[in-house]
């Protein structure tokens, strides 16, 4: 069956069953590897893209579930060249061991300081409890997303508008 | 200087010269003689004992190092990004010794057409091992290419400089390039042992901390991982197995399956069954069809009965680890214990995969296993195909800590892809299927008794260890699950033991200290009822758990204080050292008492007694009500030697305080008699955000010039025993036996 | 028009009980305060008695706000009448029950009356605990004068006037208040007894699971009929009990022990915590607490379904074919045959009670929130679709799992109340 998308602000269209978990059709059809097989079952968060916003686990959100509503990956965060703000402070804190979860947290970490663009440590401990590092990275993490809240509030007073 | 040889010969093109074949072909049947070695896994054979790191088994310098016209110096490992930063480490080595910079370094890791043959990257050896080599061979070369440039220019050799840029310069100003010289020249020579290192005082590249070069793609999206693999005309798979090692799917309909729309094949090879689709989806919904019926036990059923009852019943083997003996003062105080922990899984986040394409006789696989070359001479045997037609490539895979399912699934994909000749296969486990069929870190029971005499000295030091083998690594078909499914079979090989040094259920079970009449016996348990295989730091977690844990029960037997104790029985500075800078931030010293509710532990070990020291102290609140237990704060020291990239040695020991806090408080898998309960992260769970520590310090010990250590297991003890310790201190209740978890904790402090 | 209803009701009410508390009954006198009794007043047995006792009760979850100390009180009730706060049962002095005498403390549980005379909210449910034995009050008592003494004030009560006029509650308890033991009935066995005494009583099951009149009081010729807590069902534990195989004494010991049992349910919602304290409270006593609830759910009747479990995978695909596609890719690798969790005893679709039950409620819960693990909160079995999914496509699936597992009728209006329970936020 052929489904229509809108994924990173682009229109595009992929064939599938439309039961299709979203991870798979980001991965398989659009070639996008953020979002990363951890589970399967929506504990782990590595799969964790956003919908309309909202962050939900791509791994059990079945394709025909989208609808119209706007797909963002870590891929629509920013690129190498214009590294989005966690981008950047998860590479100046070499916030990553394995890595293989860093995009699921990248984007609940988006998802949090589009809520809250000032968490405390302890909102940042309780918003990423759904995502998992095996690595032990977590000290890194959470540092990475202080980091890019400051630098989303220097942003802010620089300019007077929010990125 | 040797006669050169014509330029832009690419390393395959030498293989193919005569009289060098002879050289590697030699080294080839000495592989297959060796099992066991170092760390596990085949190790390869020594040619020349006097080199440093693995040029003993590569002598040559354009094994390791190739400079070319119209591309980056390359340089080659057989070690593997496993995300401890290996590659970046490396790469600051090469650029170091070579004097370039580091983007002017390309790294090839293992790759068994390219690459030297290093063995495992385990251990902590792969700076040891290949750090070394790299280091050593990257001299050797800079002295070669200044002696060449000497040559041409008329001058001495040592009036001859490298720029940092990639070019040498004459004292008269002229400059010629890298690759300007070296096509004048063979890098087909053996290294000499002592071609002159590059001083501390001037690195450029070594002790700074270098971004990781595999972050950027990491963050992004870029294709980092074996997972974002995608080759023309690929086929997706999905391997069908019982729930747990030692189960089989009943009878299934798989003609049904197999007529599904989309379904390529069913592959089947006595009991190895497998779906191969064209749409990831597709295999996925097969496999669940195919796995939707009873499954059976194959296998003798799993043990029912705790740890001690399970191990202790298994007929030993006894090896002896410590027998000294010195006359002593009386003993006035003993304390004896047991201590445990359960089996532990590996828990990668991203459960294994592997690529293979079977091509014109040619068998390629992609695997993220740490023994690549392993992984070639298993898919060999098991497949019939001769080595030299196997072509195994590593491809970074998520953190593995020890042996997780990456040899199986490349094994497992193997069999698939020679089923559908020319089609590329990936073949991807599911969460359960890595947590049911991995090999397990095995449990393992130790039994301490020391004693002190009137003046706090310890004067009797008895441990004993019962273990599994932890180095179970595949070396052949059998040490994998489809060689075991396949018919004909082939045989499980027996578990052997890593003889000390390094040491399995031994390592580390040597203490450190000075300690008079040390008694260490390892009770060898060669049956494994339970599958298991090396899980980051082997024996040395509970070794090093039990060794600081008693070190802290003599402390309090005797009234004194837990880091003097130490440091009096410690005469290896650099031991010391590490302790004392670690107390020193801690402010061990300035802590505050234990009070029932807080308190303080510390933990030391240097891994293997030849690898890094690491010293990790850290504070608990427990609450009384519950027995949860929260880590406030946790500061670690650490000497691993020269430091290549600090941030990446504090980015690893970071790294295993957070998991060894895992492990050792939440974690054990459970069994019934049929299979592993823990089967997804509801029925294993392991720290979440909210139980991470409060505050991780880790402090480095540089020691310019000394050999490289290796580092990424040597926090997984010390930090074990500093919770048992500081548990101990802030509540009085001693745990011996891992998980040390609220529940134990609330049953001992009781009703309040 | 809701608001007309509760508006009558509330009126119908107010009037009963005026009338009534205007007999004179309201006023009860004030109880000397003491000073906070010594820790060491008290045997250790005895303490850990009232820990068992207390866990039972689970006063902690009630008396904690949460990320709040334990029993400190604080926590938001909300009611029909409006809203209730819950008290500081701390032994704090000047704001817990640190200068409650163990009279005020036995009139407080078996007759609803503060230390100060005041009547209180049946939020305490007084009506059970005056049960208790006084061997049990006093075991309670001292666990509670053993606890962390907190400082805290809980916010004043919200209720709707003229509610808040507590004398009005004297007419309450004249109409719903029984107070005295449990009379033991000597046919049944010891283990039954024991039973009876811990759900009649501490456990105070028949406040959730029994349905409430007007008033606010519990229906008693309806006990265990079922009932509403927090925006959860909570099942009848009587005839009525829908599951497809009847529980037994031995299958609710499990669920009550391990939060799970695999033919019937995971507990989740309210139940979660109940599974969680129950942990601490001896095997007897849980074993005692399922013998006596399996007695009351023996004569499962159901008329219109037969006892084998139901699955018209095709026929339900076929009603609801846009909702199978979203089962199949949202749901099935948990919940469908080959899934991990169907080989390692957690509970198939066809089995769960929920889907059985005459409102949808549960099974929305669960699919909005998510379930966590009731003895290990922090990691949840199963995880929340509410951001994934917009609430006609939950509806969709509810629909489809009742067509599909169950042959009883269809839920009504599923739609609604699922954007009801999103606005509410409750059963998080």
């Amino acid at each position: 069956m052929t489904i229509e998308l809108k994924v990173n602000g682009r229109s595009v269209s992929v064939h599938a069953d439309p039961a299709t978990p979203l991870l798979y059709v980001l991965r398989d059809d659009l070639a996008l590897n953020g979002a990363k097989y951890g589970c399967g079952l929506g504990q782990c968060g590595a799969c964790t893209v956003h919908v309309d916003g909202r962050p939900v686990f791509s791994c059990v959100t079945p394709v025909a579930a989208i609808g119209g509503r706007s797909v963002r990956t870590i891929e629509g965060l920013g690129t190498l060249d214009k590294p989005g703000i966690l981008q950047a402070a998860f590479e100046q804190e070499q916030a990553a061991q394995c890595g293989y979860c860093i995009a699921g947290m990248i984007m609940r970490a988006q998802a949090l300081l589009e809520r809250n663009a000032d968490p405390s440590e302890a909102e940042i401990r309780a918003y990423m409890r759904t995502n998992l590092c095996r690595c032990g990275t977590h000290m890194r993490i959470l540092r990475a997303v202080k980091r890019a809240a400051i630098m989303l509030k220097d942003a802010r007073t620089e300019t007077g508008a929010v990125q | 200087m040797m006669s050169p040889i014509p330029a832009r010969l690419s390393r395959r093109g030498f293989l193919g010269a005569t009289g060098l074949v002879v050289a590697f072909s030699l080294a080839g049947r000495a592989f297959a003689q060796q099992s066991g070695g170092g760390e596990g896994g085949a190790g390869p054979a020594v040619l020349a004992p006097d080199l440093p790191g693995s040029l003993k088994s590569h002598p040559f310098l354009d094994a390791w190092i190739q400079i070319e016209e119209d591309r980056p110096i390359t340089v080659f490992t057989g070690k593997v990004e496993l995300g401890q930063g290996i590659k970046t480490a490396l790469i600051q080595v090469a650029a170091e010794e070579l004097d370039v910079e580091p983007a002017a370094i390309h790294l090839v890791t293992a790759d068994t057409l390219l690459t030297p043959d290093e063995g495992l990257t385990a251990g902590s050896h792969s700076m040891q091992d290949s750090g070394t080599a790299i280091r050593n061979a990257a001299a050797n070369v800079r002295m070669l290419l200044c002696a060449a440039a000497a040559e041409k220019w008329g001058v001495s050799a040592i009036n001859v400089m490298t720029t940092g840029t990639g070019s040498l310069q004459a004292p008269d100003g002229r400059v010629v390039s890298y690759r300007e010289i070296a096509a004048t020249m063979s890098l087909h020579v053996t290294a000499i042992p002592d071609a002159p290192l590059r001083k501390p005082s001037v690195f450029r590249s070594i002790g700074k901390e270098l971004p990781r070069v595999d972050i950027p793609a990491k963050i992004t999206g870029g294709a980092a991982y074996i997972h974002d693999m995608r080759l023309p005309g690929m086929l997706h798979a999905r391997v069908v197995r019982g729930p747990s090692v030692g189960t089989q799917v009943d009878k299934t309909d798989i003609d049904l399956v197999a007529a599904m729309p989309g379904i390529v094949k069913v592959v089947r090879k006595g009991a190895f069954m497998a779906v191969v689709a064209e749409k990831e989806w597709t295999a996925i919904q097969a496999m669940r069809q195919l796995q939707a019926g009873a499954f059976r036990r194959v296998a003798k059923p799993l043990p029912g009965k705790g740890v001690v009852e399970t191990l202790k019943a298994l007929p030993t083997q006894e090896i002896v680890i410590l027998d000294t003996n010195a006359p002593v003062a009386p003993a006035v105080k003993t304390v004896s214990a047991r201590y445990t922990r359960p089996w532990i899984s590996h828990g990668s986040i991203g459960p294994s995969c592997a690529l293979a394409h079977f091509e014109d006789g040619m068998m390629t696989v992609w695997t993220h296993s740490q023994g690549t070359f392993d992984v070639h001479r298993v898919v060999a045997e098991l497949i019939g195909l001769p080595q030299e037609k196997v072509h195994a490539i590593h491809v970074e895979g998520a953190g593995c800590y020890g042996q997780n399912g990456a040899d199986d699934v490349s094994a497992d994909v193997a069999v698939i892809a020679k089923e559908l000749p020319g089609r590329p296969i990936r073949l991807q486990w599911m969460r359960e299927q890595e947590f049911g069929w991995e090999p397990l870190g095995p449990a393992m029971v130790t039994e301490l008794r020391a004693s002190l005499d009137t003046n706090n000295v310890i004067v009797d030091w008895r441990h004993e260890v019962w273990s599994n083998p932890h180095n179970n690594r595949p070396v052949g078909a059998g040490g994998v699950l489809a060689g075991s499914e396949v018919t004909p079979g082939f045989p499980v090989p027996e578990g052997k033991p890593i003889p000390m040094p390094e040491g399995d259920g031994s390592r580390n079970s040597n203490p450190l200290y000075a300690l008079p009449n040390m008694h260490v016996l390892y009770h060898f348990l060669k049956d494994m009822p339970i599958r298991v295989s090396a899980l980051r730091s082997l024996g040395a977690h509970l070794n090093v758990f039990s060794i600081e844990s008693m070190l802290d029960e003599l402390a309090k037997a005797g009234g004194i204080d837990p880091l003097a104790l130490r440091l009096a029985h410690m005469k290896d500075e650099r031991a010391r050292a590490v302790m004392q800078l670690a107390a020193e931030k801690f402010d061990w010293s300035g802590r505050r008492p234990g009070d029932g509710r807080i308190g303080s532990g510390m933990g030391f070990a240097r891994y293997k007694n030849l690898g890094a020291y690491c010293c990790v102290f850290l504070q608990v609140e427990i609450d009384r009500e519950t027995g949860n237990l929260a880590v406030r704060r946790v500061v670690a020291a650490v000497d691993s030697g020269q430091a290549v990239n600090p941030d990446g040695i504090r980015n690893q020991v970071e790294g295993g305080i957070v998991q060894s806090l895992s492990w050792s408080s939440r974690e054990e898998m459970t069994f019934d008699a049929d299979t592993r309960k823990g089967f997804d992260w509801s029925s294993y769970p392991i720290f979440r955000f909210e139980e991470v520590p409060g505050s991780v310090e880790v402090h480095i010990v540089n020691q310019p010039d000394m050999p490289f250590l290796g580092t990424a297991e040597a926090a997984q003890g010390p930090t074990a025993a500093a919770l048992a310790n500081a548990i101990a201190d802030a509540t009085g209740i001693r745990l011996r036996d891992m998980p040390l978890s609220a529940a134990k904790i609330k049953a001992a402090i009781g009703v309040l | 028009m809701r608001s007309n209803k509760k508006l009558m009701r509330l009126a119908a009410v107010a009037v009963i009980l005026g009338a009534v508390g205007a007999l004179g009954i309201s006023y009860q006198p004030g109880i000397q305060p003491i000073a906070r009794p010594a820790a060491t007043s008290f045997d250790r047995r005895q303490v850990a008695d009232g820990a068992r006792l207390t866990a039972i009760g689970d006063c902690i979850v009630c008396h904690t706000v949460e990320g709040g100390k334990p029993y400190a009180g604080g926590r938001s009730l909300p009611t029909p009448f409006g809203t209730l706060y819950t008290t500081n049962i701390t032994p704090d002095e000047a704001t817990g029950i640190g200068s409650w005498s163990f009279e005020a403390f036995r009139r407080a549980m078996g007759k609803g009356v503060s230390q100060d005379g005041r009547h209180l909210y049946p939020a305490l449910p007084y009506e059970h605990f005056t049960h208790v034995s006084d061997t049990d009050l006093r075991a309670i008592y001292a666990f509670l004068m053993m606890r962390e003494a907190v400082h805290a004030e809980a916010p004043a009560n919200d209720l709707i006037p003229p509610l808040g006029f507590r004398p009005l509650l004297a007419g309450w308890k004249l109409l719903f208040l029984r107070q005295g033991p449990i009379v033991a009935d000597a046919s049944k066995s010891a283990d039954w007894n024991r039973g009876a005494y811990l759900v009649e009583g501490l456990g105070h099951c028949g406040g959730c699971h029994t349905p409430r009149n007007l008033a606010g009081g519990e229906e008693v010729s309806r006990a265990y009929g079922g009932g509403f807590a927090e925006g959860w069902v909570a099942p009848p534990l009587n005839g009525r009990n829908p599951s497809k195989e009847p529980w037994t004494a031995q299958s609710l010991f499990v669920y009550l022990r391990t939060g799970m049992e695999a033919r019937h349910s995971v507990a989740a919602g309210p139940m979660g915590p109940v599974v969680r304290d129950l942990a601490a409270v001896q095997e007897e006593d849980v074993r005692a607490i399922a013998t006596y609830i399996a007695s009351r759910m023996t004569g499962t009747t159901s008329a219109v379904t037969s006892s084998e479990p139901v699955d018209r995978r095709e026929a339900a695909a076929a009603q609801f074919p846009e909702a199978a596609a979203l089962f199949a890719g949202a749901c099935a690798g948990c919940h469908d045959r080959g899934a991990p969790m169907m080989g390692q005893g957690r509970p198939a679709l066809a089995n769960v009670t929920s889907i059985q039950l005459g409102a949808p409620d549960n099974v929305a819960q669960a699919i909005l929130s998510g379930v966590v693990s009731p003895l290990d909160r922090r990691t949840p079995y199963m995880p929340a679709f509410g951001a994934s999914l917009t609430d006609q496509q939950i509806a969709g699936l509810v629909n489809y799992l009742r067509a599909r597992f169950s042959d009883r009728p269809a839920w009504q209006d599923v739609a609604t109340r699922i954007t009801d329970i999103r606005k509410s936020g409750e059963g998080r």
